[in-house]
């Protein structure tokens, strides 16, 4: 297949859309919170459980305070894109739709080197973990592939296909691009060109110097700990509520996690979590995500009506 | 006679696993057929990172047909006992041959196995390998339950003799076996059949696919040497790399670059972690100058640009992670200039080395005070090892460390003279941690034994003191590496230093160490409990009791002598290496400071040498025979014959003669022993050979005279405590 070359950041994520979107992917928009992968929407981690089938692909705004680098890094963020896509359960042709998914971004195979490298995935914080690969091109880290295997402490039935790109990294080695912020955001040729760093420099800055010297540690203490409070408390609650109608709050109680988790991530950037506190932080998350998932296999998305035989 | 072939080909399996997976795949297999009657002529396995394959020659057509005779109960014998007995065989009653058994009448069961198809037996242990195969590590997929250590896509299992192949059937959750396979991922994807090994490997090949692990490594070599050469480099060996790289491509293509000017002023370590850990690149290194200068990448592709677009993106993301190296590197330097290296150190304090043992900080000053004890012993300035001792780990604490752990120490060697401090402490910083294994190279600097010595012994009291010794082949915290590292430090530099007085020292600060954590655990939990509860909780006293006992007239920490032998456990190990048979350890090590190993080996070793003489053997003969003797008398008599041995009752001149040898050696091993001379004083024992030997000859000690016998007893008395005092022969074996 030959493929013109994209010409911009906003380009190779358009034809990521709709490369997906032919292979049948629901195209989801991101979720509307702070998360630190795209791993986090609930796309991903909540539809990951059950024996529902899923196909979905979105792009995911990523936030690690600690990569903060004040825009001057030739490629560190505080935030950035990921383009994630999950298959459940995972096709047995996954391997060639993702290599497909290249050829579309102009990534020719037969001239570059293209190559699966161990990596297993874990996130602590997510009670997760599966097996697959860093994808090189060339030496270059592009994506990560992963087949679940556990989501919040459960054993994945069917198997999810996980593909999570790095945007940004990719977008450069395509365009040829050596600092992000130089990276065309549209088209150079459009009447306003606009590079990444117009408009991005400016908030990269912002959000370091808050990050890392600002943010009020009190106020982000108090609000994991409210968090972390009301999770426990609506999965706490009778699951029948006023109405007699049966509506367990998993969504809204893995919000709730995923505040703490960037909250956490937030007070480890202002360098007032100890080494040994850390653990005990990350396990905190942990025990919400493992009680979500929890909450969620017993409703109709995570597949309580289809019986769970298998 | 068939061959058969195996492929197992699946999606990529990670390359450190695939060694094993061959052997596993080879030893499953083969054990397998044999076990079900069949026999082979050879096997062979090999890898890519797409698939496992099995060659088997000369595999037998068909296991041989088995008959089985098993007697039964009597025929008298009651019903149940039968019917048990066709319940075991599955054979009913009409199947059954009565025949005599020598006390009457009895029932035998006959059964025929027939012979077994190969392509039976190997469908059956094919799928049996499958399902059980032990990865470390493996995964489901899809909607399936089989296991494997990434998807597996297809099974290629054929037969073949003159007569042709025939592809032996099996399902394995739905993947059927068949004669196909593919080839390369981007350069021959299409399916192809094949009908013996041969056909198979050639057709590979021709498919783009070197499949022997081995041919793919010494390819890779061979081009990478080359091309360092002709740009007038040398590739650093790395054979782990090697075999790492072989196993991550199907089709190597070699392709050589250049580090960028601006990245050649840092260190070569720096250079090779960064290209290896990030890149798995080989590095290439200019003779002249050692400088590594360039690189070697193995790609699993042959375009048509010759791989300059591939070489081109390698070389960006090499200069990317080499500019985040370069950071590194400026910042650490800019740190030590800034706060010297106890500067960098200070970060160590909110390190955790142990939650029961405090921080890195806290054993950073543990260590400090035993290399400072140490350090006379070991020809050191106290101050030196003291100074050595407090910066050694500062470079844990450094960004190049945190990104490449592996170059602990190595990083602090130059981060310490950048910091102006003497050589003896920035090599410290390095070899602190040597020796790392049985053939890592022990330091013999000075001040590096001295708090090389203390590093170890205080990671071992400390981990006795909390109890957390290695059990069987569990040994989470490597001290069996330290208590070897110990030992052939004080050995290689042949110094001395009573161990117990060190370790009784260390155990005590580390009891401090313990109690102080806990201390400070409790204090954190009664600040919350207050802060919660808005009540007080009474204060926690600090405290630390140790248990001293008495060895050998001197004060030793009563965990001290398990841990003693704990190093005699692996000096043995050592010596047996170096040629010392285990009694001759056992009879050094029951003499006194034996916690001196120097003095220790210099025993054992001089016991060694004397029990490869003519003399010395006999002579052990005569003193257990003497000891003997001795034993049996001392028991029956129950008295013991320890005093009084008196010339004036010797009766034959073969004992006079004794007594006069016994004078003399008496005379000479004293002050030998004193000297530590053994050489001398195992010497002077042999000469006690022939005249003990000529005295049992002459004389027999039980006579009926008494007197003559409790004199000649304790005669034989002062030849055990003569021998005894150079070392306890009587753990000596034969």
């Amino acid at each position: 297949m030959t493929t013109t070359a994209p010409r911009s950041f906003q380009e190779i994520i358009l034809r990521l859309q709709t490369y997906w979107a032919s292979k049948g992917c629901a195209v989801l928009q991101p979720y509307d919170m702070e998360v630190g992968a795209g791993t986090f929407h609930p796309a991903t981690t909540l539809r990951a459980l059950g024996s529902r089938p899923w196909a979905a692909a979105y792009v995911q705004p990523s936030r690690r305070p600690t990569d903060g680098r004040y825009g001057e890094n030739p490629n560190r963020l505080q935030h950035y894109y990921q383009y994630q896509v999950i298959i459940k359960p995972s096709p047995p042709d996954l391997q060639a739709l993702y290599l497909g998914s290249l050829a579309a971004i102009g990534v020719d195979a037969s001239v570059h080197d293209i190559r699966f490298v161990e990596d297993d995935w874990e996130s602590p914080t997510l009670g997760a973990w599966g097996l697959g690969w860093e994808v090189w091109c060339d030496g270059m880290e592009v994506s990560q592939f992963t087949y679940f295997q556990q989501v919040g402490g459960h054993d994945c039935h069917p198997v999810s296909g996980e593909l999570t790109y790095g945007l940004e990294r990719l977008a450069m080695y395509v365009l040829g691009v050596d600092h992000v912020m130089d990276m065309p955001f549209n088209d150079p040729d459009a009447p306003i060109p606009l590079k990444y760093g117009d408009i991005f420099r400016q908030t990269e800055q912002e959000y370091s110097r808050w990050n890392f010297d600002q943010a009020d540690t009190g106020m982000l203490l108090k609000h994991f700990e409210d968090a972390e409070a009301e999770c426990t408390r609506i999965l706490a609650a009778d699951e029948t509520d006023g109405a007699g109608r049966r509506i367990v709050m998993a969504h809204p109680a893995y919000d709730q996690c995923i505040k703490a988790s960037h909250l956490f991530n937030l007070l480890d950037a202002r360098g007032v979590i100890s080494v040994t506190e850390r653990q005990a932080y990350i396990g905190r998350v942990r025990a919400l995500a493992k009680k979500c998932a929890d909450a969620f296999v017993t409703t109709e998305a995570g597949g309580a009506s289809e019986g769970r035989a298998a | 006679m068939p061959d058969l072939l195996i492929e197992l080909f699946s999606e990529e399996i990670p390359a450190r696993m695939q060694g094993k997976a061959r052997e596993d795949l080879k030893k499953l297999i083969t054990d397998g057929l044999v076990e079900a009657g069949l026999t082979y002529a050879g096997a062979h396995a090999l890898s890519t990172p797409r698939r496992l394959t099995l060659a088997v020659e000369g595999l037998t057509a068909e296991s041989k047909s088995v008959r089985e005779e098993r007697k039964g109960p009597a025929t008298t014998a009651p019903e149940q006992a039968v019917q048990g007995f066709l319940r075991s065989t599955g054979l009913t009653m009409d199947q059954l041959e009565v025949r005599d058994a020598g006390k009457g009448q009895a029932y035998f069961a006959v059964i025929e196995k027939p012979g077994r198809k190969a392509a039976d037996i190997v469908a059956e242990v094919l799928e049996g390998a499958i399902r059980t195969f032990p990865w470390p590590k493996s995964m489901r997929w899809g909607s399936g339950s089989l296991r494997w250590v990434r998807p597996l896509h297809s099974i290629l299992c054929i037969l073949s003799d003159e007569g042709g192949a025939e592809v032996v059937p099996l399902d394995v959750d739905g993947i059927a076996s068949g004669n196909t396979t593919r080839g390369h991922r981007f350069l021959a994807p299409e399916a192809f059949s094949v009908t013996s090994f041969e056909d198979y490997a050639a057709k590979l090949k021709r498919a783009k696919v070197m499949l022997d692990p081995e041919e793919r490594a010494e390819h890779i070599w061979h081009d990478a040497t080359n091309a360092a050469f002709a740009a007038g480099l040398e590739v650093v060996e790395d054979k782990g790399l090697l075999t790492e790289v072989a196993g991550l491509v199907e089709w190597p293509v070699v392709l050589m670059g250049r580090i960028g000017e601006d990245f050649l002023g840092l260190p070569p370590e720096v250079l090779q972690a960064s290209m290896k850990e990030h890149q798995k690149f080989f590095s290439c290194r200019n003779p002249k100058t050692g400088r590594i200068e360039g690189f070697i990448t193995v790609a699993n592709n042959e375009p048509a640009d010759h791989g300059a677009t591939i070489l081109a993106g390698n070389q960006k993301v090499l200069s990317a992670r080499l500019s985040d190296a370069k950071f590194f590197w400026e910042n650490d330097l800019r740190t030590v200039a800034h706060t010297g290296l106890e500067g960098m150190a200070e970060g160590l304090a909110n390190v955790t080395f142990h939650n029961k043992l405090g921080s890195q900080k806290d054993r950073i000053d543990r260590i400090e005070a035993l290399a400072r004890e140490i350090a006379p012993l070991v020809g050191a300035k106290p101050d030196l090892a003291a100074e050595a001792a407090r910066v050694a780990k500062a470079d844990l604490q450094s960004a190049m460390v945190g990104e490449f752990p592996e170059l602990q120490g190595t990083m602090g060697v130059y981060y310490a003279k950048a910091a102006g401090l003497p050589d003896a402490v920035a090599n410290a910083c390095k070899e602190h941690y040597q020796p790392l294994g049985p053939s890592d190279a022990v330091p013999s600097d000075p001040v590096s034994v001295a708090v090389a010595l203390a590093d170890k012994v205080d990671t071992l009291t400390g981990f006795w003191a909390i109890d957390e010794k290695p059990t069987g082949s569990k040994d989470p915290f490597a001290l069996r590496r330290a208590a070897l590292g110990v030992i052939r430090l004080v050995l290689a530099n042949k110094r001395r230093m009573a161990l117990h007085d060190h370790f009784s020292e260390q155990l005590l600060r580390n009891d401090m160490a313990i109690a102080t954590a806990q201390k400070r655990h409790h204090d954190e939990k009664a600040k919350k409990f207050k802060e919660e509860t808005a009540s007080g909780v009474t204060s926690f006293s600090l405290g630390v009791a140790t248990v001293t006992r008495e060895l050998d007239g001197r004060k030793v920490d009563a965990r001290s002598p398990d841990l003693l032998a704990f190093f005699h456990d692996r000096l043995k190990v050592h010596l047996r290496d170096e040629g010392i048979r285990h009694d001759v350890i056992d009879a050094c090590l029951a003499m006194p400071g034996n916690d001196d190993l120097t003095l220790l080996v210099k025993r054992a070793e001089a016991l060694s040498a004397f029990l490869k003489t003519d003399d010395g053997g006999n002579l052990i003969q005569g003193f257990k025979r003497a000891n003997n003797i001795l034993s049996q008398a001392e028991e029956k008599d129950g008295v013991e014959y320890s005093f009084g041995a008196d010339p004036k009752f010797a009766e034959d001149e073969t004992e006079r003669t004794l007594f006069a040898a016994l004078d003399t050696a008496e005379a000479a091993i004293q002050p030998a022993m004193k000297a530590e001379d053994f050489g001398a004083a195992m010497s002077a024992m042999a000469s006690l050979r022939a005249p003990i030997d000529a005295f049992f000859e002459a004389v027999q000690v039980n006579t009926d005279n008494e007197i003559v016998r409790r004199n000649r007893l304790n005669l034989l008395s002062r030849i055990r405590t003569i021998c005894l005092s150079v070392a306890d022969l009587t753990k000596l074996e034969g």
